[in-house]
């Protein structure tokens, strides 16, 4: 009834207006960035580009993937990512499954909770940590980007407390009884009923991974090695072309603007087509159980 | 009879034999934090140390609390602590007030396509890095022709050199992290909204609320003990200004109202090699940061009966 009042619907209106300005927003920047990737160069270096492409051309983005520098450096994201959240993955699993336990099924369940609770509120910081990973070995390996974060306790928690409100006790019970172990528990009853749960920390680990620029910069001292986000914050924040190996006639093709936009919008891509889904499992995962139709 | 095949269950389940997989299960994550967060801790020797490489922990000087009082004594420290300190809070001020007001008002449209496009578009920038959000506000903020200041230009306005002026570095900073998370913290106020029995709003419409009404007597209301929960956690990450943001949009002209602890203990320890004085800046930071996030868990427990696990 009162939303037929006059005022409410002229507030509905104007409302409806600012927030979808809001929205627009936080994709603009995005549009524009790829409007100057497709222009010319000419018209990108002159400022004339806003929303629109003027003079149409790819040649940015063909210059940036025939970039064998650029090209390998996207190979060590995927790489990364890959390797990254599947270990990610397998030990927020494991530590998750045994830290669901009760503490009278599983003597000493609480010391472990907080031998691995207290990372999160306490860490040797980034000159400690730096110092540890050089003394392994791990400078300029893939690993010194993977290991050290490989054990999130954020998502152990989540996946938890998942297992602990999600799956009935009694079908682990009747598991039990019929002779199955905890791995076959988990593997056969706790997994499939996880999925959800599963897909929100694997996307969410996965941008994590693909964002990841710093751990490139200190850990990586060889340039080729750099997974591109961090190639990318070499080139387009430093403005430093030292990582680039090229002759001073692509490093003038490289440090345009057209060229680095595309760049820009080459590493925002895998993130904008899996967006789709990751917002569709993240916004169930997080409103799960407070809806009320 | 019945209780003591109990007794044997629970004795069972106390035993090794049934157990060993779930120690077993612990062993791959204990080792990683073992040796890249618990083996660092060691490292925070160094914040006592004249810390040379060569030496090593065994063999570099003991200075005891030295390191400590430079942070305090050296005025380049106490204006990055400060700056920390300063940007942290307005950031932590801006993302409650956002999301908030935010939330309210989505929640007041009625069309659930448009709020889907909507939350759509608002979600997405917290999905990309700071270097790639660095790279676009570089080029849409420079002062000769970026898309900001030819927009200025059209009201008459001068140039403003965002990132190159201190003042107007902080207020950069701050508006553009509220634009890139706003939208993903709404997140946690849509959902208490969309547990609000709706019975609610019927029965105050019955007793002749207005929209007006409704919203301050039901939906704020429902809104206020999650945000007193953001409010007390963000209260530990009172020394965390968000390193990526700063690291990638600053430049030596705004290094004196830019810097906060985490650039500068990268910038003065890391790279400048002082190991021993940019750990004991770190050292601060971790345990004030400790202490905060111990008293915001606890007010948060108390205030609103939230607990990790």
């Amino acid at each position: 009834m009162h939303y037929r009042s006059t005022s409410y619907r002229i507030f509905s209106i104007v409302n409806g207006i600012f927030l979808s300005l809001l929205a627009l927003l936080c994709i603009l920047p995005l549009v524009h960035v790829l409007a100057v990737s497709l222009s010319s160069s000419t018209a990108a270096d002159a400022n004339l580009v806003k929303l629109w492409p003027i003079g149409f051309t790819t040649d940015a983005y063909k210059v940036t993937l025939g970039n064998d520098r650029f090209m390998s450096s996207f190979g060590i994201s995927v790489l990364r990512t890959v390797l990254g959240t599947g270990l990610s993955l397998l030990l927020s699993i494991l530590v998750g499954y045994a830290l669901s336990k009760e503490i009278n099924e599983f003597k000493g369940r609480d010391m472990y909770a907080w031998f691995f609770v207290f990372t999160m509120l306490f860490s040797g910081g980034l000159i400690p940590t730096y110092i540890v990973v050089q003394k392994m070995g791990l400078i300029n390996s893939i690993w010194a980007l993977v290991l050290p974060g490989a054990m999130s306790v954020y998502n152990t928690i989540l996946l938890m407390n998942f297992f602990r409100t999600a799956v009935p006790k009694a079908l682990e019970e009747a598991a039990f009884i019929d002779g199955a172990g905890h791995f076959r528990a988990l593997r056969s009853i706790y997994l499939p009923i996880s999925l959800p749960s599963l897909a929100t920390i694997s996307l969410f680990t996965m941008v994590g991974h693909w964002n990841a620029w710093f751990d490139g910069l200190i850990y990586i001292t060889d340039a080729a090695k750099y997974p591109m986000s961090t190639l990318l914050q070499t080139i387009v924040v430093q403005r430093d072309l030292s990582s680039m190996s090229v002759s001073a006639d692509e490093i003038q093709a490289l440090s345009n603007r057209t060229v680095k936009t595309a760049q820009i919008f080459i590493a925002t891509l895998p993130i904008i087509l899996v967006y789709p889904f990751l917002q569709r499992f993240f916004v169930k995962g997080i409103v799960l159980g407070s809806v009320k139709e | 009879m019945r209780g003591s095949r109990l007794k044997t269950r629970e004795k069972q389940a106390w035993k090794w034999s049934t157990t060993w997989p779930l120690h077993l299960m612990l062993l791959p994550g204990i080792v990683i934090v073992l040796v890249f967060c618990y083996l660092p801790m060691f490292g925070l020797v160094m914040a006592f140390q004249d810390f040379q490489p060569h030496l090593g922990f065994f063999r570099s000087e003991w200075i005891g609390l030295e390191n400590f009082r430079l942070m305090f004594e050296y005025p380049d420290a106490r204006q990055v602590i400060w700056n920390t300190f300063l940007i942290a809070s307005l950031k932590i001020i801006a993302h409650l007030i956002v999301p908030f007001v935010f939330a309210l008002l989505l929640n007041e449209v009625r069309k659930i396509m448009l709020k889907r496009v909507i939350q759509t578009f608002v979600y997405l920038p917290h999905f990309l890095s700071w270097v790639i959000l660095g790279g676009i506000l570089l080029d849409m903020l420079s002062t000769d022709g970026g898309l900001v200041n030819q927009l200025l230009g059209l009201f008459g306005l001068e140039p403003v050199f965002f990132l190159g002026d201190g003042t107007w570095f902080r207020i950069t900073v701050i508006v553009s992290d509220v634009w890139k998370d706003f939208g993903f913290s709404t997140i946690i106020f849509l959902a208490a909204l969309a547990g609000v029995n709706p019975e609610m709003y019927e029965a105050a419409v019955i007793d002749g609320a207005n929209r007006w009404r409704q919203v301050l007597s039901i939906t704020i209301p429902t809104m206020i003990p999650i945000a007193v929960v953001v409010a007390t956690l963000s209260l530990g990450n009172i020394l965390n200004a968000g390193f990526d943001q700063i690291f990638n949009l600053y430049n030596p002209l705004v290094y004196e109202k830019g810097d906060i602890i985490d650039t500068y203990v990268y910038r003065v320890g890391l790279i400048g090699g002082d190991f021993g004085f940019g750990t004991a800046v770190g050292v601060f930071k971790s345990i004030v940061s400790l202490v905060l996030i111990t008293i915001s868990y606890r007010l948060a427990y108390k205030l609103a009966g939230y607990r990790i696990f």
